[in-house]
């Protein structure tokens, strides 16, 4: 059984289909790809999974069970976890608070605990916090425990917001654009990351990417999506020839009569 | 022993200022000041939670405010006095002593009620449209009470005079002056807790992105319902002591000017800053009283500072940075609580 399935999905927007007659299986342990050009339907695949749409028609499947019409927190806690194309930290909280946020579904106390002081508040917020510092480490992060994540440099907000990501301890994550807007060196640091995070955390990801680079030098196997449905599917190297592919990333060969 | 300084030092001042008006040394005026100081703490910083923390925008504090003074007030009158609506008074009179507070929570807890109502509808509208709902359950609010005659409508509700006479006569102390500072202290203890802990920075996270706290499993709805009720019931609290320090309310006294003056309060003081919003109230309450003898004049002077402060430091005193951040020295005798 897959981890994630995907069965016929179609997304309206108004009278727009955004996405069409999707089917996706993604097997427990892979690093999966779905590449495609501006405005395929990628992001829009995510945020159905996620939870911020949902499907016109068709079924989410994660884990055996129907995620289709959660809430994205609710989807969140069941160990799917991702991060945005645009970074979305939490610019007024540092570092360290970041990484403890993350952990709200997991904080098994309420407001009561937390206004009370309680026994349970302070056990509860210690391994939160202790936690969040593992998480730091495993970042080499460290020194950046009370810094605010507005001040850092461009790579590491990425490396901060996959942390983050991994604070929920998904089972699977998806990430978006991961190398949107990064300069080559730190392309180079963030294949070796998600390589390093996949094989410390056991994790099966799902990544969306524009930069054939990383792509093809982190995915096992790819699906490339144009205008909401799959025009082809396989490893690395028999997309990179397959003509369909070709065609939509670099247009198609017209004679032009004089 | 130094966790506990803040709390020492807070109770020492408020058993000065006790003893001042039970023995006379604070005229009845400069007890009034000090009890509307000891109120707009507790709504000004109750409202930073909305309009500070949460980046929400609010506009019907009052309204709330406007519940609690209500309910207490009329729990007060049917518990402790003889009324020509209510009859009788159910227990003795004498027993408001005790049993103020519980009324005065009463009255919160109908605000946090109402609070919660105008929550559930609007947790999904976010800035401008939430602002008029709020200005709209301010007047919703207002209206209700001034078509209500059993409880005076336009004309008022009065008479907790006497129930506070009767907590005088038990045991001779400003008792109202009391619960103030109990309440004052119970609002920021409770707001500081809140907005210190990993569950409560949920609302923060809302703040500064609220996709981003959704998808990193922060309920966001629960969070922006949780921040609306406890902010109301707060302001609810507040308005019944506002109510037994005038011993006379009406609805006029909870308009929309009211939750303005309350806004301009987070502001001037910095949103999403505690300490902000106890200075500001303590010195915007000071300010009104100082610029008294300028009567309408007033109203030029005080939105003309507005203006300044918006041009010179639009993120008020202390921005949303606290007292200890400021100055970091502070941190030696009043420590944060180390987990």
């Amino acid at each position: 059984m897959a981890l994630l399935e995907l069965n016929n999905i179609n997304h309206y927007f108004g009278g727009l289909q955004a996405v069409s007659n999707f089917n996706l299986n993604i097997d427990e342990g892979v690093l999966f790809g779905l590449i495609g050009p501006n405005g395929a339907g990628k992001t829009t695949i995510f945020n159905l999974v996620s939870g911020f749409y949902k499907p016109t028609e068709g079924e989410i499947r994660f884990n055996g069970k129907s995620i289709k019409g959660l809430k994205p927190h609710e989807v969140t806690s069941l160990g799917i976890s991702r991060t945005f194309q645009n970074i979305r930290l939490w610019n007024s909280m540092t570092v360290l608070e970041n990484l403890c946020i993350s952990q709200h579904y997991r904080l098994g106390y309420g407001f009561i605990d937390s206004i009370l002081y309680t026994g349970k508040y302070i056990e509860r917020e210690k391994n939160v916090i202790k936690s969040a510092r593992e998480f730091l480490e495993i970042l080499e992060m460290k020194e950046y425990e009370n810094e605010y994540p507005k001040n850092l440099p461009y790579g590491l907000q990425r490396r901060l917001e996959i942390g983050r990501a991994l604070t929920i301890k998904p089972k699977i994550l998806l990430l978006d654009e991961p190398a949107a807007g990064m300069a080559s060196g730190d392309i180079e640091q963030l294949i070796q990351l998600v390589k390093w995070i996949r094989g410390k955390f056991k994790l099966t990801i799902w990544l969306i990417e524009h930069q054939m680079k990383v792509v093809m030098a982190l995915c096992e196997k790819i699906d490339v999506l144009d205008f909401g449905e799959i025009i082809a599917e396989g490893t690395p190297s028999e997309i990179r020839k397959n003509p369909r592919v070709i065609k939509a990333y670099l247009g198609e060969e017209v004679t032009v009569h004089a | 022993m130094k966790r506990y300084l803040s709390t020492i030092l807070y109770g020492l001042l408020s058993i000065i200022f006790v003893a001042g008006a039970r023995f006379g040394l604070i005229n009845a005026y400069e007890q009034i000041v000090i009890m509307f100081i000891g109120i707009n703490i507790i709504l000004c910083s109750s409202l930073n939670l909305i309009n500070g923390y949460m980046g929400e925008f609010s506009c019907g504090h009052a309204g709330f405010m406007a519940v609690g003074a209500y309910v207490t007030s009329i729990l007060n009158i049917w518990f402790f006095t003889s009324s020509p609506v209510f009859g009788g008074p159910l227990f003795s009179p004498g027993s408001a002593i005790f049993l103020f507070p519980i009324t005065l929570i009463a009255g919160g807890a109908a605000a946090a009620l109402a609070g919660m109502l105008v929550a559930i509808p609007s947790v999904r509208t976010r800035g401008d449209y939430l602002a008029i709902i709020t200005l709209a359950v301010n007047y919703i609010v207002k209206s209700s009470i001034e078509n209500i005659q059993v409880i005076g409508g336009a004309r008022g509700f009065m008479g907790m005079g006497k129930v506070v006479d009767s907590m005088t006569s038990v045991i001779n102390l400003p008792w109202v002056m009391i619960w103030i500072f109990f309440f004052t202290a119970v609002c920021i203890w409770i707001l500081n807790h809140f907005v210190n802990s990993t569950y409560g920075k949920g609302v923060i996270a809302v703040r500064d992105d609220e996709i981003a706290a959704e998808i990193m499993s922060v309920n966001t709805n629960r969070m922006k319902m949780v921040a609306f009720t406890l902010s109301s019931g707060l302001a609810g609290i507040a308005g019944g002591l506002f109510a037994h320090v005038l011993g006379y309310i009406n609805p006029g006294s909870f308009t929309i000017m009211k939750s303005t003056e309350i806004m301009v309060m987070v502001y001037l003081g910095g949103m999403g800053s505690l300490s902000g919003s106890v200075l500001s109230a303590v010195s915007f309450t000071l300010l009104m009283e100082i610029l008294r003898p300028l009567q309408v004049y007033k109203w030029v002077l005080i939105p003309l500072l507005l203006i300044i402060l918006m041009l010179y430091r639009p993120e008020g005193i202390m921005g949303n940075r606290e007292l200890t951040d400021v100055f970091p020295k502070l941190r030696r005798y009043f420590p944060s609580r180390e987990l």
